[in-house]
């Protein structure tokens, strides 16, 4: 007997497809109309993925900016709440739904499409709305043994099942973050991140685990920059397995009672593509490709919410709702289509923001074949910036007023035609993407090229941490978008094809630097693809003294330090940075390498034979004098140190030190030093009454003693993982961390030379006539023991790090504070000086 | 790249005082026949006034070290200048005075002067000389890495001494409970020891351990007389670690020493420096009302 054909079959009843069937649900009452719409569900109850979740586990609501729009109810809160409360809605919105129906089958397009289920029954809809998510189809280790078994897993519903035990957790979403920090309440607990930081958490998750990893009574530990290599099982039950790790100190065993790997998860391509949705390519991680409406190539087929690669429950649940109004014909926007519109506003446009954003994303070849969701949150995380002459800036600028009054959260960047978006030697690390106009960049030979729309800039401060090397000029009516570091390294991290782009540029822009040569950019982009980009991890060997070399870098990232000699007699004679060359020699002349390379910290650096150097040098030959004479100023340097046979020892410790990576550092000569603590004094009279560095602490030797004290590294590590993004870098170079630190204490754990501290508000000093002649307080230069208000306490702790004054005109206070001279503050390009003085 | 607080600015301050030592020499010398060079003749009152002026200035180091977010120069140049121009007022006073002396205010401040800078002579002395001695004291380490390394020591004792006879536990954990690294200041400056030791088998009182003497001859002698195996092996890791221990405390006490003679000088240097205020405030007044 042929059925009633619905308006609508839902399939999947997690966040996305419960939204939708509500909608649905409204429409059919609203038009008098029954069984127009069916919600079928595989599971005997809703949300197989989110009832899966451990037990008692707070379901967050992410992203805050972005209002709920779903007649379904959603606020975040523990895992039975929020079942209960969309059993409660299924009820109250009257969904029609059906339980333990596994679809195996649709055919045809609208408005005739077959639904055909497991046993056998088929259901005939004009639509149908996709919303199965991705679970159920884990990405598997890779490893051989890693098929799921009680020692490798790859899902946990109840970590109270596991008791003193150790078990190490693969992975760095929030799935693995939360698996981890469930089972640390009663367990031994790693969580391996192949990463340096957790770039994919949300951030309730990210400032748990951080949290989690930072308090030091936890038997929680996480491995960072850390791959799974192999996997032993355990020869019974009752016995451990081991897994072993390849970490950045070399290889890793841990003995463990279960590995739990969270991976992500794989669409299940097959069943989709059976129903004749195409996906863009063979990549296992690959989205189908949807328009605007979440319709996909087959004609009244929509796929909303995890599987179309939008993973959160709000931005779902908001894609269900829309999803009903399209298949009803209502044009609506997006619920983050006002953000959009408020970031747009001030363009010079008579357009709707969304063909704002599809114009966009077609001028920039790198963003061509991004989602267009995730296009759309690039956008919404970044600035749009827009360079206007003076007079159309004042108008803008009155108008961008009036919308300021109105508290959006988003606006439209102002600059004026011809200021500098960046300076040369300044510290900014934001990456630009040109969508209209000319940026010109002007380097410091005072070299000048111009980019055009499509075109990028400001990739090398992303990816190297040094401070920029060109002036940016922003040209007339140029429009930019402007997208914080965080934000473009989590897209490199999940888009291969944007790293890549950026990867091949950043290639062509460091080799043009390193050889200025004459060729044209089509040779160019040929030759960087030929350009090898290796890794070294800190302390590893690029090359020995003595061995035969083919090959020189071009370190894009970190600092290589050289060396003479072998063994015990090895001398630390150079440091090399990013931009600079390193064995370049075996390729000038002598192929014997002359000294040891050694990476100080990670290293990332290009890597070129012969051919590869001579297409680049014989195109230009003026450079090769360029080349040589550096290379000339290089060897007389580093034979010069390797010379002082007593002082290169000296270099090799201040490289242990991390001065080798340092912007800026505090030295103290001990020989000079009278212990007076002035310094420290100094830094907490200037500081709140906290100093941010301890002199007697910290290493010396030879005389010269590092203490405690922020180096304003040039990668720092304190800024890796800032859940507030408190932590920032002046253009002038100085690391500081701002008001709105939310006290994880991540970066203290981050920084390797303990730099950073946790610490309450300090009472206010009174003034000095108060504290001399009433006795209130402590008086000029008098620290003690304070004691710490309600009011600070209640604000609890928060890091304080040395922001080297930046906001005293005359410089460090600690330096200028110091009576006898011994203290002084340097950067690695003083070496020679500190050294040759010595 | 140091700079010494004598080379400050390439003997910025040394060449300033030189120039302020001729000057006061040469209106010194231009006191005619007529009336002998004295406080009260322009030239006298010219110095005098000029001298006033510099103790104020050298004085004024006080505040500027603690003026901690003061744009008004280094410390550093500061210091050198306090140390410069403090010696050239040592000539310009004298020169103010005319070499005069009797037993009045007048000479009283002159002498309190001289107490003053030479008790900053000192200071300058200790300042350039015991940095070093500390340096090499410590040798690449630091007071807080001895005094951790002290506690560490500590607690490995209290654990092997387990393995020993009860008499020999407690008087290891006796010598660690009795063990005195600081003191008073005087302590500190002649590095006194009171260190003390209880010795149940000898006597129920406490007796002197100066620098683990005590502790670590009784060891060596109760090595050859121990119990066991195990007993053996605990008195001898005992004795090294007491021995380490030792080493340990002398650098300590030595650093305590060298910052105490950093600091002492200046018990003497500020309190004679506000009595020299006192005293040059009623010179000047009394010079003003019995002109």
């Amino acid at each position: 007997m042929p059925q009633n054909k619905f308006k609508v079959v839902i399939i999947g009843s997690g966040p996305a497809g419960l939204s939708a069937a509500a909608r649905a649900a409204y429409y059919e009452k609203e038009h008098g109309e029954s069984s127009a719409h069916l919600l079928l569900e595989a599971f005997s109850g809703l949300s197989k993925t989110i009832y899966q979740y451990q037990k008692g586990k707070h379901v967050m609501d992410e992203p805050g900016f972005l209002n709920l729009r779903s007649p379904m109810e959603f606020a975040a809160g523990k895992r039975e709440e929020v079942l209960q409360a969309w059993e409660q809605g299924v009820q109250q919105n009257g969904i029609n739904i059906q339980y333990e129906k596994e679809v195996i089958g649709i055919t045809g397009e609208q408005p005739d499409f077959t639904v055909t289920l497991k046993d056998g029954k088929k259901i005939t809809t004009e639509n149908v709305v996709l919303s199965i998510g991705l679970q159920g189809n884990p990405r598997k280790l890779g490893l051989p043994g890693d098929d799921e078994s009680t020692f490798v897993r790859y899902t946990l519903e109840d970590p109270d099942e596991f008791e003193e035990k150790t078990i190490v957790v693969v992975g760095a979403g929030d799935a693995a973050i939360e698996n981890a920090l469930g089972l640390a309440q009663n367990n031994t607990v790693y969580i391996i991140n192949r990463r340096n930081e957790f770039t994919r958490a949300k951030e309730g998750n990210l400032n748990a685990v951080l949290s989690a990893i930072n308090n030091k009574s936890n038997q929680f530990f996480c491995q960072y920059n850390t791959n799974v290599k192999s996997i032993q099982l355990p020869q019974s039950v009752d016995e451990k397995g081991a897994i072993v790790l390849d970490t950045p100190e070399g290889d890793l065993s841990i003995n463990c009672d279960c590995i739990i790997a969270r991976l992500g998860a794989i669409a299940p391509r097959r069943f989709v593509e059976s129903c004749g949705v195409e996906f863009p390519n063979d990549k296992p991680d690959s989205i189908p490709d949807l328009d605007n409406h979440y319709q996909s190539n087959v004609k009244g087929l929509y796929i909303i919410g995890a599987l179309g690669g939008y993973p959160l429950i709000k931005q779902a649940m908001n894609q269900g709702h829309d999803v009903i109004e399209f298949i009803h014909g209502k044009e609506i926007k997006p619920a983050d289509h006002p953000l959009l519109e408020q970031q747009f506003k001030l363009l010079p446009y008579v357009m709707d923001a969304q063909d704002i954003l599809e114009l966009y994303q077609q001028r920039v070849p790198m963003f061509k074949r991004m989602n267009a969701l995730a296009f759309r949150e690039l956008i919404i995380e970044s600035n749009i910036v827009i360079a206007l002459d003076e007079q159309g800036y004042q108008e803008a600028n009155k108008k961008q007023e009036l919308a300021k009054a109105k508290n959006y959260s988003k606006f439209t960047k102002l600059i004026k035609a011809g200021d500098k978006i960046f300076k040369k030697e300044e510290y900014s690390n934001t990456f630009y993407t040109i969508v209209e106009g000319e940026v010109s960049l002007t380097t410091e030979e005072g070299k000048s090229f111009k980019l055009k729309a499509g075109q990028f800039f400001g990739e090398m401060s992303l990816l190297s941490g040094r401070p920029r090397k060109t002036d940016a000029i922003a040209g007339n009516d140029c429009i930019l978008i402007e997208t914080p570091r965080r934000i473009m390294l989590k897209l490199m991290n999940s888009n291969d094809e944007v790293a890549q782009g950026i990867n091949r540029i950043s290639t062509v822009r460091a080799l043009q630097e390193a050889f200025n040569p004459n060729l044209s950019s089509k040779e160019m982009l040929a030759l960087a693809a030929t350009v090898k980009m290796v890794e070294f991890k800190a302390n590893e060997t690029l090359f020995k003294e003595g061995e035969k070399g083919k090959h020189l870098y071009l370190i894009r990232l970190g600092t290589v330090s050289l060396a003479k000699g072998i063994k015990h007699n090895k001398r630390v004679t150079t440091q090399l940075q990013s931009g600079e060359l390193v064995g370049q020699l075996a390729l000038m002349g002598n192929p014997t390498r002359t000294h040891t390379a050694v990476a100080a910290v990670r290293v990332e650096a290009f890597k070129l034979n012969l051919q590869q150097f001579l297409t680049l040098i014989k195109s230009n030959k003026d450079q090769i004098k360029v080349l040589q004479s550096d290379l000339a100023d290089l060897m007389q340097k580093s034979n010069l140190m390797g010379s002082v046979y007593e002082s290169v020892d000296i270099n090799k410790f201040l490289l242990k030190q991390g001065l080798g990576e340092a912007t800026n550092a505090l030295v103290i000569d001990e020989n000079l030093c009278v212990a007076c603590d002035n310094c420290e004094t100094a830094c907490a009279e200037t500081h709140s009454g906290i100093a941010r560095l301890k002199r007697e602490q910290g290493d010396s030797f030879a005389g010269l003693h590092i203490p405690i004290s922020c180096r304003h590294c040039e990668q720092p590590h304190c800024m890796k993982d800032c859940p507030a993004d408190a932590i920032h870098r002046a253009d002038s170079g100085e690391v500081f961390i701002d008001d709105s630190c939310i006290g994880c204490g991540n970066c203290e754990t981050n920084c390797p030379y303990d730099v950073i501290k946790m610490s309450y508000d300090m009472p206010k000093k009174p003034g000095l006539l108060a504290w001399m002649f009433l006795g209130l307080g402590k008086g000029p230069g008098e620290l003690g023991n304070p004691v710490i208000d309600a009011k600070a306490k209640d604000k609890g702790k928060k890091a304080v790090k040395c922001d080297l004054c930046k906001d005293l005109k005359t410089g460090p206070a600690c330096v200028r504070a110091c009576p006898t001279g011994a203290a002084i503050r340097i950067s690695p390009n003083d070496f020679v000086d500190l050294v040759e003085g010595r | 790249m140091f700079e010494n607080l004598l080379k400050y600015k390439k003997y910025r301050y040394l060449s300033l005082s030189l120039i302020l030592i001729v000057s006061a020499a040469v209106i010194y010398l231009t006191q005619g026949i007529e009336q002998p060079a004295n406080g009260g003749t322009w030239q006298g009152y010219t110095l005098g006034i000029f001298s006033a002026f510099l103790v104020l200035l050298l004085t004024y180091l006080g505040i500027r070290k603690r003026s901690y977010s003061s744009r008004m120069g280094t410390v550093e140049g500061w210091t050198s200048a306090h140390v410069f121009l403090g010696t050239s007022l040592l000539l310009i006073a004298t020169l103010h005075a005319a070499f005069q002396v009797g037993w009045n205010i007048h000479t009283l401040a002159y002498v309190l002067m001289i107490a003053v800078i030479l008790s900053g002579f000192y200071g300058l002395f200790t300042y350039l000389h015991y940095p070093q001695v500390m340096s090499k004291n410590n040798n690449g380490g630091s007071q807080e890495s001895w005094l951790q390394e002290l506690a560490q020591i500590d607690d490995e004792i209290k654990n092997r001494s387990g393995s020993c006879r009860a008499e020999i536990r407690l008087l290891v954990l006796s010598a660690i409970e009795n063990t005195k690294i600081s003191g008073g200041l005087f302590s500190q400056l002649t590095r006194s020891d009171n260190s003390k030791i209880k010795i149940q088998s000898e006597s129920d009182k406490y007796t002197s351990n100066k620098n683990q003497e005590r502790v670590i001859s009784y060891l060596a002698r109760a090595l050859p007389n121990s119990l066991n195996h195990a007993e053996a092996s605990a008195i001898d890791g005992i004795l090294s670690k007491f021995s380490r221990r030792q080493r340990l405390l002398k650098i300590i006490k030595r650093n305590l020493q060298i910052k105490a003679y950093l600091k002492v000088w200046l018990l003497f240097h500020v309190p004679l420096t506000i009595a020299l205020l006192a005293a040059l405030t009623v010179h000047i007044l009394v010079v003003f009302i019995y002109w």
